[in-house]
């Protein structure tokens, strides 16, 4: 599966992750090799296979409808990220976090 | 006293021969010394660490010490713990403190020990040299010009220079094993579930495991009735009877079957390192088991299974750190799309963007049957070339690295070179077995610096009493484990 | 020109469970922002899922309201995508493998010719967890000035949600927009009798998306565009009706119906374009490796199967047939809400003629004047009961009665308290009301006199006028009989 510059700049769209045109062309050689690595699968037959994603078949274990968690937003916000932009103050106010505007 | 047994240390507090203070003091002052030069720790705080350490003297004065009460244990740093930064190594992660306290730490906690200080490793656990940390890389205390290993490199560093009693790590791929080879001291990682994973940092959920990294078999298992253990609040942790891992250890070997992969002795594997593996496995002959030859066919694939599934999964569990609650945001950003993008470039490093990229490919429209699920199908077969071959033996030799330590810078530019150090120990990981490295002697590297190699001890499920007899009956005929860099006393 | 109309429904309800679906935070609303945000809500590193019993018990109850199939083997699946309120940057919900699947649910609408039964079929119903709630500042919020934030409560992030995805409807032509609401209605009033959630579509806790795309008869299905924030039952009848129109515009003029989203307005009753779906996100699903699949054994199913109450269908036609109320009328109970408040008024022994004819009568006139719902005023079925029995043992008249009405709803007490209090009384006493007949007849001789002629008619101005005379506090009827009787007809 070749890939291309624009492949390499739709995948980091998803992936929220900014890459500069020069990163981009080091990412693609990088990747292109790390790909030529997973096609290696291709050669073997699988069909039939059940997937499998866990080692042991157990059962998901299940939790009683009972409140366990207390109030610990102080906690939690004091290692709130700093605003940025200038300013150095936590991005939290009364309580809420601050992100840049979200336009619907 | 910084080369006793776990069992001797604790013997030594109980009678008051010394104290924990004193003993972690002892090591804090060696952490003084040579953390500079070999970086193994990424945060110290002298104040926590002497605190639990007079916790533990009183605890032990009292006469409610545990095994570990006093010991004083150095945490990789993936594991949270309250009030201490934690930053998996990274830059995503630099300034963040802890509110609340990993499984295993916990654990580690109600047992008395005392936490010497969070460990360097590969950022998010993704490599195999520890150079991928934001925090610099390791060296190797046996030669500073190489690798440690990784991912858990900062605690492989610390066990080999004796800068802490044993370590804590953990393994996805290896990153348990491998750094235990290439540093000469024992390393186990766990059946898939027996440690919990809650408040260690997610890199691949379903091949991380916690184990411990210590200077022998007895040491491992005395941290392992520590570290096992059902905990409710990971749905993957499996709720089966407490063990005790010593139970075993002095059981005879006589007829024990060992199984060699021919895969394992095959191309790829230096021939220095072959040669001390082969002494090894004589070394058992010799203790009365029997060799039996198996072929794990899937081996080769193991490596584009894993690198498939460990960073799809990454990437969707790294999803998170987007600036927004904790950790690293951009200090400046046009709007909310431009403060994702940045802050995500900024906070990782190059290897963890890389897989983070590969995971979003593979799981993206078009490509998810092709690669993801076609890697969950070839892992079935892997786990199931395993259950065939224990039908032949009880537990599976080879070597845990297929070279000695590298030299530092030798592989950043050849991801995929990198990701061959692996091919040993990533099945294992693939089929959620428990998997052991212990040290087997040594081998030179081309300029004849003499250097460890570790032997790779693979058990059925559940099998780590076994294995953890099996490595400390080797280690009652051969003085390997007991080795230490020169220079380093 | 007929068009062939598909619609589509997908349904949120929120589950009415004490903790969200993965975490045991609680779900309590109202409550100061991100005090319930749990680290698993903020999604902290390290932190993982563990499944609400209750929650599953919801869902499998719904399903098996619906007539669906319990899958044997559920998966929860993550839907990787970026947004402030989905702390993760994944939502865990379920993709292959939903726990309920081939349902239907039977919907009643009226045409010209007579009401219709049409099956709505479902294709899934499926758990995840809800996101945050994202608003928007408008001015200055304590230090932050101006509208450049958004701002992220993670209060709601992680409770409980079932979705409903029906099967595409079709063959509804134009009574579309009447099956919509009628499904709706209908899987409210289900969700409602279960008690697994409280429904309420103008606060959220239902939410509903349209889908629809219209075709020449006998063509291809057409492009099919979603509408989103439908928050009420006429908003969704509304939404297809517009949407139906809209395209049918679009088409007719030539043009191509885009993909896309569309946002309903209530105030308008059309919608405006969102998001263009042509580059539809891709979320990249793939089985949580965090979790480990569910398996509703049949005991489990049998139990809550059991336990579930009574169909609201089957119960209408129940109360229906009970209460000999005609199709007309049981319908307007239907449609005033008032089904349940009369079935409470009969158990407590009034008659359910009379029952009905308060609740939808002289008391939803007040609350419409009052512009208030009926639940939310003064009186309770125990007062109509009261009244009821009052009325039946001649104590009320139904004139008298409707004054008690009045003062229960303003807050003077239980009817006998109101009776009590206001002193209101019927006059029974023949005596009494002869008294007060003589003295009108006296004074309005002329009337009295057509009245002994034979011309009755005229009669109702002296029975107004001896009902003055008693203060409305005679029967009407007796005073009309005895009056006729004392003027000789």
């Amino acid at each position: 599966m070749a890939l291309s510059i624009e492949d390499i700049k739709k995948i980091a769209h998803l992936a929220r992750i900014e890459v500069n045109d020069s990163d981009a062309a080091a990412t693609l050689t990088k990747l292109t090799g790390i790909l030529g690595l997973i096609e290696q699968m291709q050669a073997v037959n699988t069909e039939g296979i059940v997937p499998m994603s866990h080692s042991q078949d157990v059962v998901q274990r299940l939790r009683e409808d009972v409140v366990t968690k207390s109030n610990q937003r102080e906690a939690f916000q004091q290692i709130a990220p700093a605003l940025g932009n200038g300013s150095a103050e936590r991005a939290v106010d009364h309580g809420l976090y601050l992100v840049p505007k979200v336009i619907e | 006293m910084i080369n006793s047994s776990l069992k001797k240390l604790s013997q030594m507090l109980a009678k008051k021969e010394v104290s924990s203070v004193e003993l972690t003091q002892a090591f804090l002052n060696r952490i003084d010394a040579l953390n500079p030069e070999i970086n193994a720790y990424i945060a110290l705080d002298q104040e926590k660490t002497l605190a639990q350490a007079k916790a533990a003297d009183i605890r032990i004065a009292a006469g409610n010490a545990e095994a570990l009460t006093g010991i004083p244990i150095a945490q990789k740093d993936i594991f949270c713990a309250q009030g201490w930064q934690t930053t998996c190594g990274s830059k995503m992660l630099a300034n963040f403190v802890a509110p609340y306290d990993a499984h295993v730490i916990s654990q580690f906690d109600a047992a008395g020990a005392v936490n010497l200080g969070k460990t360097n490793m590969d950022e998010f656990a993704m490599g195999s040299s520890n150079e991928t940390s934001y925090f610099g890389g390791v060296k190797n205390p046996w030669d500073f010009t190489r690798v440690p290993g990784g991912s858990s490199g900062g605690s492989a560093a610390a066990v080999a220079a004796r800068l802490c009693a044993a370590a804590t790590g953990t393994d996805t791929g290896g990153s348990i094993r491998q750094p235990a080879s290439l540093c000469g001291f024992t390393g186990l990682k766990p059946t898939y579930g027996v440690v919990s994973r809650y408040g260690m940092i997610a890199f691949a959920s379903s091949l991380d495991q916690a184990g411990p990294m210590a200077k022998s078999a007895e040491d491992c298992a005395l941290m392992m009735n520590v570290m096992a253990g059902f905990d409710e609040r990971d749905s993957t942790s499996l709720n089966r009877e407490k063990e005790d891992y010593t139970r075993d250890l002095n059981k005879p070997l006589q007829g024990l079957r060992v199984g060699l992969p021919k895969e394992f002795f095959a191309e790829g594997l230096d021939a220095n390192v072959g040669k001390v593996i082969d002494a090894a496995i004589a070394e058992y002959k010799k203790l009365g088991a029997e060799i039996v030859e198996i072929s794990l066919p899937n081996t080769g694939l193991s490596i584009p299974v894993y690198y498939v599934l460990a960073p799809a999964e990454a990437s969707s569990n790294l999803s998170r750190y987007d600036g927004v609650r904790y950790g690293h945001r951009a200090e400046s950003y046009t709007d909310l799309m431009d403060m994702y993008c940045k802050t995500r470039a900024e906070g990782f490093g190059a290897e963890v963007k890389r897989r983070i990229l590969i995971g979003t490919y593979v799981l993206s429209a078009g490509y998810y049957d092709a690669y993801y699920l076609k890697a969950q199908q070839i892992r079935r077969l892997i786990a199931q070339d395993f259950e065939e071959a224990f039908k032949h033996c009880d537990v599976i030799m080879g070597p845990a690295a297929p070279s000695t330590a590298f030299k530092a810078g030798e592989k950043v530019d050849d991801p995929v070179a990198m990701y061959l150090q692996d091919i040993y120990t990533i099945s294992t990981n693939l089929a959620g077995l428990p998997g052991m490295s212990v040290p087997a002697g040594f081998s030179s590297g081309t300029d004849g610096k003499a250097l460890p190699v570790g032997l790779q001890i693979i058990g059925n499920y559940f099998d780590e009493a076994r294995m953890l007899n099996v490595a400390h009956q080797y280690q009652q005929v051969t003085d390997w484990h007991t080795r230490m860099p020169e220079g380093l006393a | 020109m007929e068009w062939e109309v598909v619609i589509g429904l997908e349904t949120h309800a929120q589950l009415q469970t004490k903790t969200k679906i993965f975490s045991g935070a609680s779900t309590e609303f109202g409550s100061e922002p991100n005090t319930q945000a749990c680290e698993v809500s903020i999604a902290l590193p390290g932190v993982l899922p563990v499944l609400n019993k209750e929650a599953v018990n919801c869902a499998i109850k719904f399903g098996l309201a619906v007539n669906a199939e319990i899958t044997p083997r559920s998966v929860f699946a993550r839907k990787n995508y970026f947004y402030p309120d989905l702390p993760k940057g994944y939502q865990i919900s379920q993709y292959d493998e939903p726990l309920c699947f081939d349902g239907y649910l039977d919907v009643t609408v009226e045409t010209p010719e007579g009401p219709q039964v049409v099956r709505v079929e479902i294709e899934r119903v499926h758990m995840e967890e809800d996101t945050g709630k994202l608003t928007h500042a408008g001015g200055a919020t304590g230090r932050i000035h101006g509208a450049d934030y958004s701002l992220v409560d993670y209060n709601r992030a992680g409770i409980p949600l079932i979705e409903i995805v029906t099967k595409p409807v079709t063959g509804t032509g134009r009574l579309a927009p009447e099956v919509a609401r009628a499904y709706v209605t209908e899987l409210r009033n289900v969700i409602i009798a279960l008690g697994v959630s409280d429904a309420r579509m103008e606060e959220g806790s239902m939410r509903c998306d349209v889908n629809l795309s219209i075709a020449v008869p006998g063509a291809e299905w057409g492009t099919r565009s979603e509408t989103k924030n439908v928050n009420s039952l006429r908003s969704g009848e509304r939404a297809v009706r517009s949407e139906i129109e809209r395209q049918a515009s679009v088409l007719n003029n030539g043009g191509r119906v885009i993909q896309e989203t569309r946002h309903f307005h209530e105030d308008t009753g059309r919608s405006t374009s969102g998001r263009s779906k042509e580059q539809a996100e891709d979320y990249r699903y793939f089985p949580d490796p965090d979790l480990v699949p569910v398996k509703p054994d049949a005991a489990w199913i049998e139990t809550l199967r059991a336990g579930l109450p009574e169909r609201p269908s089957i119960r209408r036609k129940r109360l229906k047939e009970q209460w000999a109320v005609p199709d007309k009328e049981f319908a307007a109970m239907v449609n005033a809400d008032v089904l349940d408040i009369v079935e409470e008024t009969v158990l407590l022994g009034a008659d359910p003629t009379k029952a009905r004819t308060w609740w939808l009568g002289e008391i939803s006139r007040i609350a419409n004047d009052q512009n208030v719902a009926i639940a939310d005023l003064a009186i309770t079925p125990a007062d109509v009961a009261e009244l009821v029995a009052l009325v039946a043992s001649g104590d009320l008249t139904d004139k008298l009665a409707r004054q008690v009405v009045e003062g229960v709803i303003a807050g003077e007490g239980k009817p006998s308290e109101v009776v009590a209090k206001r002193g209101i009384k019927v006059v029974n006493d023949d005596g009494a009301l002869m008294a007060a007949i003589e003295k009108v007849c006296a004074e309005q001789a002329d009337t009295a006199e057509k009245v002994r002629g034979g011309h009755l008619p005229a009669a109702g101005a002296l029975i107004g006028a001896v009902m003055k005379e008693t203060a409305g506090q005679a029967d009407a009827a007796k005073v009309r009989e005895l009056l006729l009787k004392h003027l000789g007809q």
